[in-house]
């Protein structure tokens, strides 16, 4: 069981942690905008998540947070 | 549940004034890390560049200077020879480090001064908007070659780490890279050296890390990544360049 | 009180300065200041001090920002070509608002110049010495003994006012040999909350910077800035009076040229020629006051300098022009002779007709 988190104001949507995760469970919230006006990353499938941590190894905005 | 991932206590709370994709923040993570990990965050002083990464100093949570292009090295000289028992390092990019500031970045490795440089070569200057740089790989269109890096009017691009490797003074000198997990980890392996390094006294101790510039490379976030990949990676090899003690070590 | 020792003026620069406190010094070897940084050489490494010859006089100046961002005392000397390099890390120092020592022994210019005592930086000085609104606190030594004393205040007033000071002084001052009572070793107060030491875990970080990236937030820095300019103004400026009582003739003059100027001044005399002498110690601030009190009494102004007229200048804003103002100058590593200058006063009397 592991848990991700996204600081999604902070979020700049640039998807390096889309393709960092190896479950294919994150993707880029198309509908939503945020306070910088991008489109955040956010997880699809919390229950499929290892908590491996390469989402937040590749993101440069430290708005990752992994628990596990 | 336990937190296994979150953003350093070495870094402000203060957000990256970086573009999207841009890895100067993981970069910077990475610094903050092995900062953490070393437990020296009282004692760091940070010296940042002119260039994109110019407000480092709110980034870091430790002491920091803000220094005129290309002199931190100098700037981080003057610091060490003051307090030699605190942390001292700079955070340079291509354009500071191998450009203007290539006399401050060879002296100091020649006189094995006991500082750290984190080096980010992304091959471009980012923040004046996208110039050639010491490091633009030949052929490379940037605004400044718009036609391409032509080898034969404006010369070949600067191997920094290999060039300073010839040198008898630096301690230590890795080129690692950040486009993807394992890279990331071994370039944290790498800055966590130069820092402990530095600790233990054994002296110059300069990190390249190849990186990204999608905004100026006119790239998305992963293409660029791929670039890295394809293009930056081959004509910089990763690797150790010099590592005296372990040379030591060895005989 | 310490004896009198016979010394170079470069020397006694270098050892009032180790009086002064200072244990870091950077420079980069150019005639005719080298026993600066020989003296460093020697003297440092015994008294746990740090010596270090940079790799240009670029480097040097951004190796004493790094100490000056300590809060600990520092310095570099150099020559004319040399300062002009340093020009970038002065506005830095300037910008960042940190204290430091920069000693300019010129010679002629511009370009590479020649190695002759020259008095042509005093733009360069006075009005800035690099990019944007800043000065230094800017002190002009006419002896060796001067050399000495003005090393030690330079060190306070830069770090009263977090402002860099230079010591504007020239090959000959910097060549000469004369006896010079040292000052007495002093300690200073290190630890300033401004300064980069590490937080310790205890404060927020502090930061050394000069960059602004919100123009009202530059501008409010700078006017705060010149306000403690002002206070400079009112509170250090600096000056010798030399027969000025009765002078209807006053003669302008710095450093060299004003022991030169001294030596005229006693031969007019001795032909009933009534002239004196305002010599600005301070370059910046300039003293204006004894300017503005001398235009009512005296007929005329003759500046005498190694170059084409630069302090000249601000003897006319001094005296708001109300006196002719005259020229008595060489350049190019030239000095002038007593003659010279006497022929100036003896002109200025209206006795060369």
């Amino acid at each position: 069981m592991a848990k991700v988190t996204f600081d999604s104001d902070l979020c700049k949507g640039c998807g390096l942690c889309v393709d960092a995760c190896p479950k294919g469970i994150i993707a880029i919230a198309k509908g939503k905008i945020n306070k910088k006006g991008h489109s955040p990353a956010e997880i699809t499938d919390q229950e499929k998540c290892i908590g491996c941590a390469f989402c937040a190894t590749m993101c440069p905005d430290c708005v990752i947070t992994v628990e596990k | 549940m336990a937190i296994v991932f979150k953003k350093p206590h070495a870094l402000t709370d203060a957000p990256f004034h970086y573009c999207p994709g841009c890895t100067h923040g993981i970069i910077h993570r990475l610094v903050a890390e092995a900062i953490d990990e070393l437990g020296c965050e009282g004692n760091a002083i940070g010296v940042a560049p002119v260039g994109c990464a110019v407000m480092a100093y709110d980034y870091f949570a430790c002491d920091m200077v803000e220094a005129a292009h290309g002199r931190a090295p100098a700037i981080a000289t003057g610091l060490k020879r003051t307090f030699p028992e605190n942390v001292i390092f700079t955070y340079q990019g291509d354009g500071d480090l191998a450009s203007i500031g290539m006399a401050e970045t060879v002296h100091a490795a020649a006189r094995n001064e006991n500082i750290t440089v984190i080096f980010v070569n992304n091959a471009i200057y980012g923040m004046t908007g996208g110039q050639m740089a010491p490091t633009s790989l030949p052929g490379q269109i940037t605004q400044t070659s718009p036609y391409g890096r032509d080898v034969n009017t404006v010369g070949y691009p600067i191997k920094v780490s290999e060039m300073l490797s010839t040198l008898d003074g630096p301690e230590f000198i890795q080129r690692v890279a950040v486009n993807n997990v394992k890279n990331v980890l071994a370039a944290k392996k790498a800055i966590k050296k130069a820092f402990q390094n530095q600790i233990e006294g054994k002296g110059f101790s300069l990190v390249e890390v190849v990186s990204s510039c999608p905004t100026n490379w006119g790239l998305t976030p992963q293409k660029a990544l791929e670039w890295v990949e394809e293009k930056m990676i081959p004509y910089y090899p990763l690797g150790v360049y010099k590592d005296r003690s372990a040379k030591k070590e060895e005989k | 009180m310490s004896e009198k020792v016979l010394m170079k003026g470069n020397e006694a620069i270098a050892e009032a300065a180790i009086r002064a406190g200072c244990r870091h010094y950077f420079g980069y070897p150019i005639t005719p200041q080298t026993e600066i940084a020989a003296y460093m050489a020697k003297r440092m490494p015994k008294i746990g001090g740090c010596f270090l010859q940079a790799e240009s006089e670029i480097s040097a100046i951004n190796m004493v920002y790094g100490v000056a961002g300590t809060g600990y005392r520092v310095m570099t000397s150099s020559s004319s070509p040399g300062i002009s390099l340093k020009g970038e890390g002065i506005s830095y120092l300037a910008g960042a608002d940190l204290p430091a020592l920069i000693v300019n022994v010129q010679r002629g210019g511009p370009g590479l110049g020649g190695i002759q005592p020259s008095q042509a930086d005093y733009f360069q000085a006075t009005k800035g010495g690099g990019h944007g609104d800043f000065h230094l606190i800017v002190m002009a030594p006419a002896s060796v003994q001067e050399m000495a004393d003005m090393t030690a205040k330079c060190f306070d007033l830069s770090d009263k006012y977090r402002v860099p000071a230079m010591i504007l002084a020239d090959g000959t001052m910097g060549q000469m040999m004369e006896p010079v009572v040292l000052p007495e070793p002093v300690d200073y107060c290190k630890e300033k909350d401004w300064a980069v030491t590490g937080t310790k875990g205890k404060r927020k970080h502090n930061i050394i910077n000069s960059l602004y990236l919100k123009p009202e937030e530059l501008e409010k820095i700078n006017f705060e800035r010149f306000e403690r300019y002002k206070v400079i103004e009112e509170n250090e400026c600096l000056y010798e009076e030399f027969m000025m009582e009765d002078a209807e003739i006053c003669v302008v003059a710095f450093g060299i040229a004003s022991r030169v100027s001294k030596n005229a001044i006693v031969a007019a005399r001795e032909q009933g020629i009534k002239v004196g002498m305002i010599r600005p110690i301070t370059l910046w601030p300039f003293p204006k006051k004894p300017f503005r009190a001398a235009a009512d009494k005296v007929k005329a102004f003759i500046s005498v300098e190694l170059s084409m007229g630069q302090m000249i200048e601000d003897v006319l804003l001094a005296t708001e022009c109300r006196k002719p103002v005259t020229l008595c100058n060489r350049s190019g590593g030239m000095i002038p002779s007593p003659e010279q200058v006497l022929e100036a006063i003896k002109n200025a009397a209206g006795g060369n007709k």
